[in-house]
């Protein structure tokens, strides 16, 4: 590592043991609610209620990454707003196709 | 943090620049942006999934009687229950539960990262960096596995019609590629190889980013710099892939 004349002087400041501990904490959730969707994947019978479920739980875990671990739960309206309604129609999208897929089966 | 890096020049019009309207640094929305962008290519893979798979005949009958056929779409869990050395056991799902778990796991590592950069703590950073390195190769190394796997096959093979020189024949099929597969219908297999690979490219391309951070931090670029945004920038990529493998787990895993 090459040595630096101008190294300037940095204050570290010591961990956010509460920030820290919440970050854990929605690990631990993302970690359960997965052990959940695998309860289900073996205990229910394949159907339209357990996957209305998966999904579901789908949901919580993609709101737990994206408002805490990419924060935006802490960003402006106006950034959360223009991410999340582009995604709401890419929902509609998914439903219409999966529609069109049972209404026009290949077999 | 948003507030530490927005920028606003007071006395100014909102028009002349040096004015952050979403209260965030202009890369950082631009990443924002961009895997806004990059979530419609994933959500293309996926609804085309979805609208292909529901057209297709589902499986009816137990579980415990599934065998691969042509005519039904296969069940997940009775398609991916290899483990690496443990040939022969049915461990259906949990190669990919583990899969999944060490993802999570290096996506905590990143956010633990950014938390040490807004302390600028080098040494933190560093360390961080290199677990969500280790992370993202392990994730790559489990996805290696599994598409040899895939491609190989199991021990029984499949009667499959396939069209050669003009006519339809019978033959005994092992494994997948694009052309042929033993698991089901041929999209299931071009499936799996374009929605998986699509994603461990990311996966590839976000380790490859990862490192460029932690060669940074250690030549001390960020520390120079006074702020450690570019942690945060690639730390919002990295959560973006692991909230991608969510989506992929669920919906060619589970469903």
């Amino acid at each position: 590592m090459a040595h630096h004349a101008h190294e300037p002087e940095v204050t570290v400041l010591p961990p956010d043991k509460e920030k820290i501990k919440k970050l854990w904490t929605v690990a631990g959730i993302l970690g359960i609610v997965t052990a959940i969707e695998f309860i289900f994947a073996f205990t229910m019978a394949a159907g339209t209620l357990r996957t209305s479920i998966f999904v579901a739980l789908t949901i919580v875990k993609a709101a737990y990454i994206v408002g805490e671990f990419m924060h935006l739960r802490y960003e402006t309206k106006v950034l959360f707003w223009s991410i999340l309604i582009p995604v709401i129609f890419i929902v509609w999208m998914l439903v219409a196709f999966v529609y069109e897929g049972i209404n026009m089966p290949v077999f | 943090m948003a507030h530490s890096t927005a920028t606003a020049v007071s006395g100014k019009s909102v028009w002349d620049g040096g004015d952050s309207p979403m209260n965030a640094s202009y890369g950082k929305l631009m990443m924002w942006f961009f895997l806004l962008s990059d979530a419609f290519t994933f959500s293309g893979l996926l609804i085309t999934y979805g609208l292909v798979r529901s057209s297709h005949q589902a499986y009816e009958g137990l579980v415990k009687d599934f065998t691969f056929s042509t005519e039904y779409w296969p069940i997940p869990e009775k398609v991916f229950e290899a483990v690496p050395f443990l040939h022969g056991y049915e461990l259906p799902l949990v190669f990919v539960g583990i899969m999944t778990f060490i993802l999570i796991m290096s996506s905590v590592t990143m956010v633990l990262a950014v938390e040490a950069g807004h302390r600028m703590d080098r040494k933190a950073v560093e360390k961080w960096m290199l677990w969500t390195i280790v992370g993202g190769l392990t994730f790559l190394g489990c996805q290696a596995w599994e598409w040899t796997h895939f491609i190989v096959g199991t021990d029984t093979p499949t009667i499959v019609k396939d069209f050669v020189n003009g006519q339809w024949i019978t033959k005994e099929v092992t494994g997948a590629n694009l052309h042929i597969n033993q698991y089901g219908p041929q999209p299931f297999a071009d499936f799996f190889f374009f929605i998986t690979g699509f994603h461990g490219f990311h996966v590839f391309s976000g380790v490859l980013l990862n490192f460029l951070i932690y060669y940074n931090t250690v030549t001390g670029v960020y520390e120079r710099r006074g702020h450690y945004e570019m942690v945060e920038k690639v730390g919002l990529y990295w959560h973006f892939v692991d909230l991608v493998w969510v989506f992929v787990f669920t919906f060619f895993y589970l469903v």
